[in-house]
């Protein structure tokens, strides 16, 4: 017989089960048939010790390069065979992919936060600390001590909530103002002081532009220096930077507060572009809050020194610099709670106001 | 407080318009809030001589006038049966806007009927001046062509309405108001000095003040022989253009010094007049008396009363009585001018609920030094109206002493304003407010008026120069920045709401922010009982200081899903009231969302109580809480579902958190459907972070070079013993070890014995100095199953 061509049959014969393989385990089965222990190519091997030397030499080359050449063809139909059974997995793994996904609810930061962020973000640059206090206050530090004594007809402008009166007869109010936090912390720190004080106040009053509860930042500034020059320029710095605006144009008018002498209120210049305002410049003028030079009586009331200790203090309504900033129209909305109201107007959590990345 | 612009020209001569006067109040602190000038709607018309009128070509009902007007001859077609040649009219150009009609002329001529029309002749409804439509108004006297409309149909007086701040009751008077003005540069303050008028006869009316604190002063005289009726058209003009209503001569000129000069006073009627005149106590019942309003009152002893011999008369410095009130009848009169306390007649006020201008000045204190003035003001006005014979005038008591002097310092100025004015300057703005200075060095003394006694110290003085000389003159100057490095100046507990509100907002949750006060019934329904109530609610709705923010979240949530709202989520930062207090206020951050029926194409679960534990602990993380330490028992309030909420500790008793299912009786008293989970995170509660090292580095890592080995197990334990028992047991077993251990299953049914359930834990072993034989491996997980065996009496489930 002739070996070689003997090979070259085989060669064929198995090429084509290898080819016609329509599986993997179709495909095992012809290497089984061809390289297992006993496969077909296997046994010619083994005979190779029965053989001639020259038979080995010219069989021994073509047996191992017939294997060889199964062995890939092996491997490239095996890989063949895995793509193909892939491809047919993955055509019936197809999803239709504008399908929903699972929900996920996205919540957000109530604008009277965000803007009381904000002035903490300004101020802190400024060097002033967040200062807080009780809401239920006595008589003491939001009036008396504020230079509203008893019977004072200043009393009679801030529609006060009273608490129901103490066992003892005292009665407790609800803080008219963030101003019992000036006393509380020049009772308590060591000028100089600067701080702010964000916080929910109380006055007896409901209709469009009043609600019973709304809140205000107080500023306090105390040191030997501070005049009222200063108090100008920490006012205009503010509203520069958080109506952020380069036209700063401000009207400071004379007005009486108890607790400030002299006292003024401050007007912003804007401007009228459909619904909405334009802070900063303008023809008309819009009364933003009520400052002054803290009073010589309220400095004394705290145990220092007014012919050392010297500055000034303002208050201003957060609720409505949240309005005029960002366009809600109604106060009563701020309360309201509709979440509607709340996605609209409110913030993302992942803001948060700072120097770097701006304020909102 | 009104005025009009004419009145205020009796006390300021000047040439400033209105709106410089306007301004001028605003810049001196007299805050204008409303300015009514009937000259602006009129600024268009001018006066205009109908030189010929002729009937229309084509209608028979119009005229085309030929008309001189501040524009030239022009032709004017015209409806009015009343146009006639020689007439004066008020003409309305071309573009002109009608105040009266509303509407606006066209800009360009139009043709009515064939003829074209340059104009208007208007009528007096058609300018906003009554309801006259039969024909254009035909002007009385002689008006030059081009005269404006205002002035020739006398509409021009302006009245300026301001706000009196409290500490300023001279500007009650217009006098005062024009003091302030002409010191300001607005004019010059000619208001003239009040001659006093000699008393023919002794006063016949005894007058005594028994109550010396409330009515120091009391002067008093008679008028005899007057006769009253309606006053003269000046002053009803006067009094209707700033709102009053004219009564008789004799009241009338009371308000008019009232409104004029910020001097009160008040006439009796002499005939109904027993005996001697006092101020004293009130005496309850017996003072019972009908005021002019109309109401009785009964005066009490804190109340300052006006009596003769027979009755109480009125309230001192408040309002008088109808019963010897002036009238058209009264031929002889009393005239009373005194001084009331300030505070007694605020708390009079305010008891009795009386608002007359009486009481709106003497609460804010009177000049002292105008009560004799006053009543000789009054006196003359009188005898010009009404005639009669003036009694001597009569003063019991004393006149309240004048605001004591002040050193002032004139570098004050500098050290509280930034102005450095000359001193001559700051002399002069205190002079023509009618200050005194005397005196040459640095510190003058300053002697104050007596109608400015809110002026007591050295600020009250260096307000007065810094408001004439214009605030808007003060310079703008930076705070200058602190010296140093910046330090962050939020507190531990503000970064923690900021944490808090952040990661429950990315949870779902809008921030609301609710009503501080809530219903005493719903405060009741999370342990209210009392201490908390408020003495004038706004509405019975808002009576106590709630307990915690649920009420109202609760309330939201239902109004937001009545809206239609598919999954309303709504939390709250903010305080809750155990007592009244400082101390007694704490920060509470609550949320609120509705178990729904899940809905979703791939499958999903509804919200339970577990969501809330999870947004609980998230919130407690965010603000830095060691969630590693805390337990949970189910041992929340009564206002949670028994079985479906619990509260976490932070050691036996700190509690950080209550969450779970609200308890359904409770939701139905609040109205609210369905049911609803939530949670109440407590954050002053966090223990405060340890003081900040010096340094922020962080302590060097430890990571395990050896591969970590996860065992199952599954206990079956009674009900009652919860998962944390058992994972309590399990990592206690070897915690050198056991880095971590998981529930991930919980059985009941076939092969665990009813009242048992079945508990599977995943523990993670994790070694650090070498692979663990498998025997080592063993013998952990042996002590786990002894650990939990102990602890909970449980079994190893075969």
């Amino acid at each position: 017989m002739s070996g070689t061509e003997d090979i070259r049959a085989l060669e064929a014969e198995l090429s084509a089960a290898i080819a016609a393989a329509a599986d993997e385990a179709a495909l095992e089965a012809v290497r089984v048939e061809a390289l297992g222990k006993k496969g077909r190519v296997s046994l010619l091997m083994r005979g190779l010790g029965a053989m001639s030397p020259e038979e080995r030499q010219t069989m021994g080359p073509a047996l191992n390069g017939l294997k060889d050449r199964l062995n890939a063809a092996l491997a490239e139909r095996k890989q063949a065979l895995e793509q193909a059974a892939l491809s047919a997995a993955l055509a019936a793994e197809r999803a239709d992919v504008t399908l929903p996904p699972r929900p996920e609810a996205m919540g957000s930061i109530h604008p009277v936060t965000q803007v009381m962020e904000e002035l903490a973000v300004i101020f802190s640059d400024m060097g002033f600390t967040v200062a807080e206090g009780p809401d239920i206050e006595d008589d003491f530090h939001n009036f008396t001590a504020l230079n509203f004594p008893p019977g004072h007809p200043a009393r009679d402008t801030q529609d006060t909530f009273f608490m129901q009166p103490r066992a003892d007869g005292s009665q407790m109010v609800l803080r008219t103002h963030t101003s019992p936090v000036q006393i509380r912390t020049m009772m308590s720190v060591k000028p100089p002081i600067r701080i702010i004080v964000p916080g929910r106040v109380y006055r007896c009053d409901w209709d469009q532009t009043h609600t019973p509860m709304f809140h205000q930042v107080e500023g306090l500034v105390i040191d030997r220096a501070a005049h009222m020059g200063h108090l100008k320029g920490v006012l205009m710095d503010f509203i520069a930077a958080f109506f952020e605006t380069d036209e700063v144009r401000v009207r400071f008018r004379p007005h009486y507060f108890p607790f400030t002498e002299p006292s003024a209120e401050m007007d912003v210049g804007y401007s009228r572009d459909g619904e909405t305002l334009k802070i900063g410049a303008g023809d008309s003028w819009l009364e933003i809050l009520g400052c002054g030079m803290v009073h010589p009586n309220v400095i004394r009331n705290c145990g220092l020194d007014p012919d050392v200790y010297q500055g000034f203090a303002w208050g201003m309504g957060v609720d409505r610099l949240a309005m005029l900033k960002y366009g809600a129209p109604d106060l009563r909305d701020f309360f309201a709670n509709d979440v509607r109201w709340l996605a609209h107007y409110g913030f993302s959590p992942l803001l948060q106001a700072n120097l770097a990345t701006g304020l909102s | 407080m009104k005025f009009t612009l004419s009145w205020l020209k009796e006390h300021l001569k000047t040439s400033a318009t209105l709106a410089e006067i306007a301004d001028a109040m605003t810049m001196a602190g007299l805050e204008i809030e409303h300015v009514e000038n009937p000259a602006d709607s009129l600024a268009a018309f001018t006066v205009a001589k109908v030189i010929e009128a002729r009937p229309h070509p084509d209608a028979d009902k119009l005229r085309v006038c030929t008309v001189d007007t501040r524009d030239g001859i022009k032709e004017i077609v015209c409806g009015a049966p009343n146009a006639r040649s020689g007439m004066l009219a008020v003409y309305a150009p071309l573009g002109a806007y009608m105040p009266g009609a509303d509407f606006t002329l066209d800009a360009k001529p139009r043709k009515i009927r064939g003829v074209e029309s340059h104009g208007m002749l208007c009528s007096a409804a058609e300018l906003g001046l009554g309801d006259d439509h039969d024909g254009i108004i035909d002007l009385a006297g002689e008006w030059p062509v081009g005269t404006p409309a205002a002035q020739a149909l006398g509409a021009g007086d302006a009245v300026i309405d301001f706000e009196v701040t409290p500490n300023r009751p001279d500007w009650l008077g217009v006098a005062g108001v024009a003091r302030d003005l002409a010191a300001a540069g607005a004019g010059e303050y000619v208001t003239p000095k009040v001659e006093p008028v000699k008393g023919n006869f002794p006063c016949p009316v005894a007058i005594s003040t028994d109550w010396a604190e409330a009515c120091p002063v009391f002067a008093g005289r008679v008028i005899r022989g007057v006769r009253n009726g309606p006053s003269p058209d000046w002053l009803q003009k006067r009094l209707k253009a700033i709102g009053l209503r004219p009564i008789n001569a004799l009241v009338d000129v009371t308000n008019l010094i009232s409104h004029d000069r910020g001097r009160p006073l008040h006439v009796y009627d002499a005939a109904k007049i027993t005996g001697a005149i006092r101020a004293r106590r009130g005496d309850g019942a017996a003072d019972r008396f009908e005021a002019l309003d109309g109401r009785e009152y009964a005066p009490d002893e804190s109340m300052c009363v006006i009596a003769d011999d027979a009755r109480a008369l009125g309230l001192g410095g408040v309002m008088g009585g109808e019963y010897s009130g002036c009238t058209d009848a009264t031929t002889g009169v009393f005239i009373e001018s005194a001084w009331f306390d300030p505070v007694i007649t605020r708390a009079t006020g305010k008891a009795t609920g009386i608002e007359s201008d009486a009481r709106r000045r003497f609460e804010r204190g009177v000049d002292p030094g105008f009560v004799l003035p006053g009543l000789e003001l009054a006196t003359r006005l009188i005898l010009d109206l009404c005639g009669g014979e003036p009694s001597e005038v009569r003063v019991a008591g004393a006149i309240p002493a004048p605001p004591a002097d002040i050193a002032f310092p004139v570098s004050e100025v500098k050290r509280l304003t930034g102005l450095n004015l000359p001193r001559a300057e700051i002399v002069n703005i205190l002079t023509a407010l009618g200050f005194g200075v005397s005196g040459a060095g640095d510190v003058v003394t300053v002697s104050v008026p007596s109608w400015r006694r809110d002026c007591e110290q050295k600020a009250d003085l260096v307000e007065e120069v810094a408001r004439i000389h214009g605030y808007d003159r003060i310079r703008a100057v930076s705070l200058p920045r602190p010296k140093g490095r910046r330090t962050p100046t939020a507190t531990p507990g503000q970064n923690r709401a900021r944490a808090i509100r952040r990661m429950l907002a990315l949870r779902g949750y809008h921030e609301a922010v609710t009503w501080s006060f809530c219903e005493t019934a719903e405060a009741a329904l999370f342990g209210y009982t009392q201490g908390l109530a408020l003495a004038n609610p706004i509405s019975s709705e808002l009576d106590v200081m709630r307990p915690t923010p649920f009420p109202h979240l609760l309330k939201a949530l239902q109004e937001n899903a009545d809206r239609g709202a598919a999954d309303p989520r709504l939390f709250e930062l903010g305080p809750a009231y155990m007592t009244d207090a400082p101390d007694g206020q704490i920060s509470v951050a609550a949320g609120v969302r509705r178990v729904l029926a899940p809905r979703h194409w791939a499958g999903a679960r509804a919200a339970d109580l577990f969501d809330a534990k999870a947004d609980a602990l998230a919130a407690l993380a965010a603000a830095g809480a060691p969630v590693d330490s805390l337990s949970v028992a189910a041992e929340a309030r009564g206002w949670w579902h028994p079985g479906r909420s619990g509260v976490i500790r932070l050691g036996p008793k700190t509690v950080l958190a209550e969450f779970g299912e609200l308890h359904p009786a409770v939701l139905k008293k609040l109205g609210v459907e369905g049911r609803v989970i939530g949670f109440e995170v407590y954050p002053d509660a966090i223990p405060q972070p340890k003081r900040k090292a010096e340094t922020k580095a962080r302590p060097a890592l430890v990571r395990s070079a050896f591969m970590p080995v996860r065992r199952d197990f599954a206990f079956v334990v009674d009900e009652a013993v919860t998962a944390q028992d058992v994972i309590r047991a399990a990592k206690g077993a070897e915690r050198a070890l056991i880095a971590d251990v998981a529930l991930f299953d919980v059985y009941r049914g076939k092969g665990v014995v009813e009242g048992r359930k079945s508990l599977a834990l995943e523990a993670v072993i994790q070694p650090f100095d070498k692979t663990l034989t498998d025997a080592e491996i063993d013998a952990v997980a042996k002590k786990i199953v002894a650990a939990v065996e102990k602890a909970t009496g449980g079994t190893l489930r075969g």
